[in-house]
């Protein structure tokens, strides 16, 4: 009597999903977009009129190049599509170009490439445990795990209303993840790599997989008791790891090297003179320093995708004027990990509400409003209700300050959005909203990070008693 | 706990849906001088603020009745009114006597679309959710599936909050929904209260009367004419008077007010059909000018007899027989008569035979599905002139998937799934089909399903990309409407078979769902 279709085969259900976001996605494209949407436009253009050696050089428009290569490319291709619909937009003059078939092609470019996201998260959905899985098509966590990464929020409002690509890049991440739970660790590694070199944020992540691979890949065996054996380290594997990065590094780096650009490119990267800098290596290094305090432990996959949360939460929580749209970093993978088990779901649920909620000023025009309330609405209820729905028969997922918590964010919504605009304090302080809502969610994020982290130390090697 | 938060799911999902359509174009957007249904609406609103009660359906130096003239029953007005006050308290120059015409601005439209937003949100929606709850024999995910599907029915959406029609048609079909509930119900008096409403606020509810009025008298006449039935025979008659009274009042003063607002409703000077609708009478018109052959009271007549004969049957058989199920076909079969031979039809009157269809599809998705999405093939032309193509698209492309998923297609094109069992046993013992033909029965709708399916994908592709011959500049719109009207017709015969060889609400079942 399931009223999912059991009667048509157990992908349609996955392929309704991926269809129907991809929907909403068209319905979005006449939203109100963001200067990324310029930035992006502008990078089209550079990369299709101007040659290689002037990419990183260019500087007609403020918003220069400042991806690594591979993401130049990625636009070089994508602009050779975007001369069908209208050339004007590739000339590197025309700032701020904008008419409807830019929006139609820019639009339509970022709902494309997010087939590979989809193509992720069907892989992902594979590496869930699926024993403690009811009938009820509904119930089973790769169903969930669909919905929660498919139907994201903050992904569908940041790539599809704000406007980025961070699909493709989710994708890809996620796609590397799958790999190396599946064992598929070179292509884990190759895919990761890749990712680098679309968009270097991403390199806060980087001491996860590099511990990672490691501990699972270069010692081949390991004790009885979960730490390391010593003398099963492989060479070859390290090198042939060493070789993968290196080979993606050389293409992507390549050119600029030949062309002795590359103290340019890097400047453009990491550009010191914002003071990212300080903020840029400090949590890595802390990040470094949770990993390798307990590197002996992690075990297996799940372990790895712990480690690789907490070094992207925590980069988020050190580098505070990274974006808050960097919290997607952690929000994603957090998501495989909270339908296998209750605790999990519980941080999860917080962080995953918090950070949403955090994506708010990002889509500050009026139009926008009910939209971003809905979405947000749509999926913190499905979210919340449905984990609650697998692990009832386990404990509650919050307990009642949680709840509050949780709660109390609806009146500071109503507040920041519909009862400020009317008060005297908007023209004296107006950045009082923005001010909320930052000190309301760090507190929701710092609670998560800091549980995560209990949860890493004082929670059993994972790896051992689970099976793949 | 469950079915409250797929129900939420589920009206947060088409709220949704409505907002994002309501972001693209309305009609009449930037198109001087006479703009569209969206100028009507803030004329109504402009001219129910500046002007008295008395003027608003009267011709005169402030009301130009030329310029949109209100010409829906006195509901309409109201509501208008009531958006008026807010209108008149965000911007007064929204609703300016005179000077706020062609006005249009990003925030103005906001303030439209909002307003319809929230009258989809407090009566259409509610109505949705409350129906799909009450459906009975199914499990609370089949509930909520036809809750969605119901909700993301691509014509409504498009209409409302895309083109944006000057009478809210969520209002007046929420109404009439309520009306059903109520009466399905056995909440008679609240029932027929409602349907009241929803007739004082578009007089095209009228093609939703006759079942009602069949269904009512039905009951009477089963609780029998001597006691219970005459008593609730002439409670509803005060209900129904009671109603329009108080939403006349205003107009009941004097006679000549009356007479004006009912000649605003019913322009029997304007003919037996206005541009192209999906109507016999227009498809006709192909082959045999009838508007200049006939004098115009014979139109009338005729359009009256075949109306009325056609939907004579299955009314007649709910009057002898009332239940619920009976009911919600009957209303799909009237208004569907109506809407093909009646006077004076817009092609957008479709949504009144769209919305009892709703109401049966989950008694049989494949039918239902199938005519919800030619129903809303049949406003392309409409929806193309408003720059609703992308909108278009997605919403049916959501719609096809939603019942796709949840209503698996080919096993619901099966003798008992279409639910000819009745009948196809009835052909086999009355010979008035020749034997051999009945287990094809089934295959024969699937073939024209993909037919009609494939002529409809072929003419909306042509219609976007190609330009129409110069000496036939309405090719494309005429042939939408011509092959709408034929599986129209072939949906009135089927939904005319179900209902008279309907077995399922006789004797022979106890309960009545």
């Amino acid at each position: 009597m399931a009223a999912l279709g059991t009667v048509k085969g157990s992908g349609s259900w996955f392929s309704s999903l991926a269809l129907g976001v991809t929907l909403l996605k068209c319905l979005l494209i006449p939203t109100y977009h963001s200067t990324d949407f310029e930035v992006h436009r502008n990078w089209l253009a550079i990369t299709h009129s101007l040659p290689l050696s002037q990419w990183y050089y260019e500087a007609t428009s403020e918003w220069t190049l400042d991806y690594p290569p591979f993401f130049a490319w990625f636009e070089y291709v994508l602009s050779h599509v975007a001369k069908y619909f209208d050339q004007e937009m590739l000339n590197v003059h025309n700032l701020n170009y904008f008419n409807s078939r830019t929006l139609l092609f820019q639009r339509f470019s970022v709902i494309f490439t997010d087939v590979l996201f989809v193509y992720a998260v069907h892989e992902c959905c594979k590496c869930v445990d699926g024993r403690k899985a009811s009938k009820e098509l509904t119930e089973k966590p790769k169903f969930i795990l669909s919905v929660l990464l498919l139907w994201n929020f903050g992904l569908l409002i940041v790539d599809h209303i704000h406007f980025q690509y961070n699909g493709f890049l989710s994708g890809l991440m996620l796609l590397s993840i799958a790999r190396l739970f599946q064992k598929r660790h070179m292509e884990g590694a190759f895919f990761f790599a890749v990712l680098l070199h679309f968009k270097h944020i991403y390199v806060y992540v980087a001491p996860a997989y590099g511990i990672y691979l490691l501990r699972s890949y270069c010692f081949t065996a390991s004790k009885p008791d979960g730490s390391v054996r010593w003398n099963s380290f492989s060479f070859i594997r390290l090198i042939s790891l060493g070789l993968i990065v290196f080979l993606v590094s050389a293409l992507s780096l390549g050119p600029f090297l030949a062309l002795n650009q590359l103290p340019q490119v890097f400047s453009r990267l990491f550009p010191f003179k914002r003071g990212l800098c300080h903020a840029y290596w400090a949590p890595n290094f802390w990040a470094l320093y949770n990993a390798v305090d307990k590197v002996l432990s992690i075990i297996g996959p799940r372990g790895f995708l712990r480690c690789l949360i907490l070094c992207a939460l925590s980069s988020f929580m050190f580098g505070w004027h990274v974006h808050e749209k960097a919290i997607l970093l952690a929000i994603l993978p957090m998501s495989l990990l909270s339908v296998e088990k209750a605790g999990d779901a519980s941080i999860f649920l917080i962080l995953t509400t918090t950070g949403h909620y955090s994506l708010f000023p990002l889509l500050f025009t009026t139009p926008e409003l009910p939209i971003k309330i809905l979405l947000m609405l749509l999926f913190t209820i499905y979210s919340i209700s449905s984990l609650m729905m697998l692990f009832r028969k386990e404990k509650p997922l919050f307990n009642w300050m949680e709840t509050f918590y949780l709660l109390g964010l609806a009146p500071l919504e109503v507040c920041c959005e519909f009862v400020f605009p009317f008060t005297s304090w908007r023209l004296k302080y107006p950045f009082i909203p923005l001010l909320m809502t930052s000190v309301y969610c760090a507190v929701g994020v710092t609670y998560a990070w800091f549980r995560l982290y209990v949860s890493m130390l004082t929670g059993p090697p994972v790896g051992k008693t689970k099976k793949q | 706990m469950e079915k409250w938060y797929w129900m939420a799911v589920v009206v947060l999902m088409g709220l949704t849906v409505r907002w994002t359509v309501s972001l693209h174009s309305y009609s009449g957007a930037g198109k001087p001088p006479l703009f569209g249904d969206y100028e009507a609406q803030r004329h109504w609103q402009e001219v129910t603020f500046n002007l008295p009660v008395r003027q608003w359906y009267f011709n005169s130096s402030d009301n130009n009745l030329q310029y949109w003239g209100l010409d829906y029953p006195p509901l309409t007005a109201y509501h208008s009114l009531l958006c008026a006050y807010v209108a008149e308290h965000i911007n007064p120059a929204w609703v300016a006597l005179h000077t706020s015409r062609g006005h249009e601005s990003p925030a103005h439209k906001l303030f439209m679309r909002a307003t319809v937003f929230i009258a989809d949100l407090m009566i259409y929606i509610p109505a949705v959710v409350l129906y799909c709850c009450c459906l009975k024999e199914i499990s609370t995910k089949k509930k909520a599936a036809s809750a969605l599907c119901i909700l993301l029915y691509p014509g409504l959406i498009l209409i409302d909050h895309g083109h944006f029609q000057h009478t809210y048609n969520s209002v007046s079909l929420g109404l009439a929904l309520w009306g059903v509930l109520g009466v399905s119900c056995d909440w008679d008096l609240l029932g027929s209260m409602a349907f009241c409403l929803a007739l004082n606020y578009k007089q095209m509810e009228l093609y939703h009367s006759v079942p009602f009025f069949c269904f009512l008298l039905g009951k009477c006449f089963q609780k029998g004419l001597r006691g219970k039935g005459l008593g609730l025979l002439v409670q509803l008659a005060c209900t129904v008077a009671a109603s329009f009274t108080l939403c006349w009042l205003p107009f009941l003063t004097e006679r000549e007010q009356s007479l004006q607002v009912l000649r605003r409703l019913f322009p029997v000077d304007r003919g037996l059909f206005e541009d192209k609708v999906a109507n016999v009478w227009c498809s006709f018109s192909v082959f045999v000018k009838m508007k200049d052959l006939l004098p115009r009271d014979t139109q009338i007549l005729i359009s009256f007899c075949v109306t009325f004969l056609s939907l004579l049957p299955t009314c007649i058989k709910l009057t002898l027989r009332p239940s619920p199920r009976g009911f919600r076909f009957t209303l799909v079969s009237c208004a569907l008569s109506f809407f093909l031979f009646s006077f004076q039809v817009h092609e957008k009157s479709i949504l009144l035979v769209a919305l009892p269809v709703c109401l049966v599809l989950h008694e049989i998705p494949f039918m239902s599905a199938w005519f919800l999405l030619v129903s809303t093939f049949s406003l392309l032309p409409l929806l193309l002139r408003d720059g609703l193509l992308l909108p278009s698209a997605a919403t049916v492309a959501a719609f096809c998937t939603a019942c796709g998923a949840f209503f698996p297609a080919w096993g619901a094109a099966s003798e008992e799934a279409l639910q000819l069992g009745a009948f196809v046993a009835a052909a086999r013992k009355r010979k008035f089909l020749p034997r051999w033909s009945l287990p094809f029965l089934p295959r024969v709708v699937r073939c024209l399903f993909l037919a009609s399916v494939t002529i409809m994908v072929l003419l909306t592709l042509m219609t976007v990309t190609l330009d129409p011959p110069r000496k036939l500049p309405d090719l494309f719109s005429v042939l939408v409407c011509f092959v709408s009207c034929l599986n129209f017709l072939f949906f009135l015969v089927y939904f005319n078979i179900i209902i008279m060889w309907d077995s399922k609400n006789g004797r022979n079942r106890k309960k009545i769902n």
